[in-house]
């Protein structure tokens, strides 16, 4: 063997000596290794300590080690130490491999003489392995500085602010006609009951006056293609049949359409607005958008009393949907959440019983701007209710529905109960399962509402019903409760119910997903990179999340994580350049018979055909290195680096002490 | 052979860099026991996986073979385990073609986080090997796995 190995066995204080031998390890590797180019076999306590890599360098240094094994914790821990301690030293850094005798030895058997034997077996596959790495240069590409933000809400508008505050530019994309998500449809916002328009508007105004914001409402993202710091994504703008240069935003259409519909959208199915309209009136941009489906002049070819009123001729009924491309670096995805639909809980009643209301369609009822200016009323618009009953967790914590907690219910629960008793002075019943308040001042909001003289009743509620069993109980919704605190069946007359109904993922979230290439998780929330340490960056380079899409949070947590994601990225763009790993695959075009069975198998499309050559060709930058390819090829024709077949084939003599006496494998089998 | 000669399984395990092999770091860190008759190796996704791979595993000695991987949806690489799935059933209609028990080669979907279910998931294949008995092909003591197109790109 031509090459110089060492090898390095980590004590890893007793995680790893507590059950491995390492030292028998370590002797094992310096002789019976020996003909497989092992020239130096180590152990130490802490391989990973500035003490441990300094013996890396020293041997690579004195002895000319040509490849390096370590056998210590997970790749994903230290490898890249390990890699950079040898290039320190001038060796190549995928020269070093990294195996696990930790996580997947020490760590996971209780018998010492097996697990023992088993770390000289992955080691002598860490060792055969290593003798077909290959050096490698890691690949630059260049960072486009503008990024793209998905999504017009809080988390959106924040990312985009930060980032075009600091210098560079930004396209916000929001498929709705204004930005403002669902924050804008709130009334105040706990635990400071501030005015919730009133402090997203000037973000809101902010971001549409922004000279380093191109604001792309009433748009949708349509293809994305390209890998980090050079992505090329379609949008397409739908049409607005308004022509946004003449338009003034002086409302004159809306005001003179004949026809209304129900606003499900903004409104929450509470109102009706005109098929023509801006969605609430401090929207951003203030263009009015005409809803083509329900108008009398696309129905029927009649009307058209908006343009005949518009001062500035803005009104275009012949105009159509754009489609653009713009190139950016990087991607946030804001997309924010959707409501769970109570209509899934049959006993709740909800759709078929009057004054029941989602959260959100209690936000409308209490936003001065909504349906009823802001009074508390029942579905009459006149009555106040005298008694309002709020039930908590539905569809939430609820082994039939969603199984998580949707973190925010029972701050927005309180925050109900704390409206109606302001606005109606009404007798109002909480029921909860647990009461979360972990944020700041949240707790002492509870206490609050408390001290007000709410009534919180333990217990899942059982059904809402206007079946009355009593007189009292006539011409009522009764909620069916077991009081868990006192043990009794309680029915509790009420003239309202608020149902605090959980968040939900997009209804679309998996294929916009698919699109950005990231994954959802079993309950449809977006994979992070890792749950703790990383929760804005998801597996594909380039593309982040922030608030609601990657799981339910409050408004700060949301904030602070699109500032995360615009700082994360404003790093990147910085450097100007972006380093990716060399992990590629690469075709022979000597080998290559242009059988073309790769180039549908890769879903980067980074595999091209060459019709003149007949000939396939691999993208490097775009290839992400799966290898499915490299599998595939019947003539063996295209190569992994960091993973080739040599490579893969000689760690599995290695594990199975193939190139060692036969006895011996059998032994170590113990 | 073992001090009371009962027979131990050597089994091969095929993980993928992005859920497998992460889930099977989960079960180190959270300390799950298992067997210590598996190998695992890394790929860094489990449409990596050369059904040749699988052929010398079992030519070379081991009594058994794991193929792991994310969940179906879950790729991180949008959808190659679909392929490795193809393969893998493909395989296992050779293997028993070849005289060898369709029992010796398992797929087991793992995400991340489910570390517990994936040393399960070891255990129990391992336990099925162990019935099967050992594979006794005649081993091949080969220095490398070659065939003549390996040769040439190897050159």
């Amino acid at each position: 063997m031509s090459e110089k190995i060492g090898v390095y066995v980590c004590h890893c204080g007793t995680n790893i000596a507590g059950i491995v031998n390492v030292e028998e390890v370590s002797q094992w590797a310096g002789s019976r290794l020996k003909d497989r180019g092992v020239v130096i076999a180590r152990d130490y306590k802490f391989m990973c300590s500035s003490l441990g890599q300094e013996l890396i360098e020293k041997d690579i240094k004195e002895l000319g080690l040509t490849r390096v094994v370590v056998a210590a914790c997970s790749p994903h821990l230290h490898e890249r130490t390990f890699r950079t301690a040898c290039e320190r030293a001038g060796l190549n850094p995928y020269l070093c491999e990294l195996v696990s005798i930790r996580e997947q030895v020490s760590w996971v058997h209780t018998d010492k003489i097996a697990a023992t034997a088993k770390a000289e077996a992955v080691l002598s596959g860490g060792v055969e392995r290593v003798i077909h790495n290959e050096p490698l240069e890691p690949l630059k590409v260049p960072i486009h500085p503008d990024s793209l933000v998905v999504g017009g809400g809080i988390a959106g508008i924040q990312a985009a602010l930060e980032l075009a505050d600091g210098g560079n530019h930004v396209y916000l994309v929001e498929r709705e006609p204004s930005i403002g998500g669902h924050m804008a449809q709130f009334d105040k916002t706990f635990p400071t009951l501030d005015c919730s328009a009133c402090i997203l508007t000037p973000r809101m105004v902010q971001v549409g006056n922004h000279p380093n914001i191109t604001l792309l409402t009433w748009s949708e993202v349509t293809k994305v293609d390209g890998y980090v710091g050079n992505f090329e994504v379609a949008i397409k703008k739908k049409a607005r049949y308004v022509n946004t240069e003449l338009c003034t935003g002086c409302g004159i259409c809306v005001e003179k359409c004949p026809k209304k519909v129900v606003d499900d959208v903004f409104e929450a199915g509470m109102a009706k607005r005109k098929v023509i309209y801006i969605p609430f009136p401090q929207a951003v941009p203030n263009f009015p958008v005409l809803d083509a489906p329900n108008c009398t002049f696309f129905q029927k070819g009649t009307c058209k009393a908006c343009e005949k009123f518009c001062p500035t001729n803005a009104i275009d009924f012949n105009q159509k949907d754009e489609d653009i491309t713009v190139k950016v670096g990087n991607i946030v995805l804001a997309t924010g959440y959707d409501l769970f639909n109570p209509r899934r809980i049959p006993q709740y009643g909800y759709g078929r019983l009057e004054n029941i209301f989602t959260s959100l369609e209690f936000e409308r009822l209490c936003n001065a701007s909504g349906p009823t200016g802001g009074n508390i009323v029942l579905k009459d618009g006149i009555t106040p209710p005298k008694t309002v009953g709020i039930v908590h967790c539905v569809g939430s914590r609820d082994q039939n529905y969603n199984g998580y907690c949707s973190a925010i219910c029972c701050m927005q629960s309180i925050k109900f109960a704390h409206l109606v008793h302001e606005r109606t002075g009404a007798d109002i019943y909480n029921f909860y399962i647990d009461i979360r308040t972990p944020g700041k001042s949240y707790e002492e909001f509870y206490q609050r509402v408390l001290d007000e003289g709410t009534h919180f009743v333990r217990g899942k509620v059982a059904e809402v019903t206007e079946v009355a069993r009593s007189p009292e109980e006539e011409g009522k919704l009764i909620i069916q409760v077991e009081d868990t605190l006192i043990g009794k069946q309680r029915r509790i007359p009420v003239d309202m119910v608020i149902l605090s109904a959980g968040l939900e993922p997009r209804y679309d979230a998996k294929e916009t997903g698919k699109l950005f290439g990231i994954a959802c998780s079993a309950d449809g929330w977006y994979i992070e990179r890792h749950p703790k340490l990383d929760p804005i960056a998801t597996m594909t380079e380039g593309v982040f999340i922030a608030g609601c899409v990657q799981g339910p949070k409050d408004i700060p947590a949301t904030v602070a994580q699109g500032a995360a994601a615009a700082a994360r990225i404003q790093g990147k763009i910085q450097q100007g350049e972006i380093t990716l790993e060399p992990i590629r695959a690469s075709i022979n075009e000597d080998q290559c018979s242009g059988c073309r069975i790769c180039n549908d198998l890769c879903p980067f499309s980074a595999i091209l055909y060459h019709e003149d050559r007949a000939v396939s060709e691999i993208n490097a930058a775009l290839c992400q290195g799966c290898g499915t390819c490299v599998a595939a090829c019947p003539a063996g024709a295209i190569s992994g680096t960091g993973f080739s077949n040599e490579q893969i084939l000689a760690q599995i003599e290695g594990l199975l002490l193939l190139n060692i006496d036969q006895k011996e494998s059998k032994k170590v089998l113990a | 052979m073992n001090n009371d000669d009962t027979f131990e399984p050597v089994i091969i395990g095929f993980t993928c860099n992005w859920c497998s092999y992460r889930a099977a770091d989960t079960a180190g860190t959270a300390r799950v026991k298992y067997a210590p008759n598996i190998r695992l190796i890394r790929l860094m996704c489990s449409g990596r996986l050369d059904p040749t791979f699988v052929l010398k595993a079992l030519a070379n000695g081991a009594d058994g073979v794991l193929i792991t991987g994310c969940h179906p949806g879950d790729c991180h690489y949008v959808e190659q385990n679909y392929k490795a799935l193809r393969r893998f059933h493909l395989l296992k209609r050779v293997l028993t073609q070849m005289g060898i028990e369709p029992g010796r080669l398992k797929l087991v979907w793992a995400s991340a986080a489910e570390g517990a279910i994936l040393a399960a998931e070891f255990d129990k294949f391992i336990n099925e090997v162990r019935a099967l008995g050992p594979l006794n092909l005649p081993l091949q003591k080969q220095k490398t796995f070659s065939t003549p197109a390996l040769e040439e790109v190897a050159a």
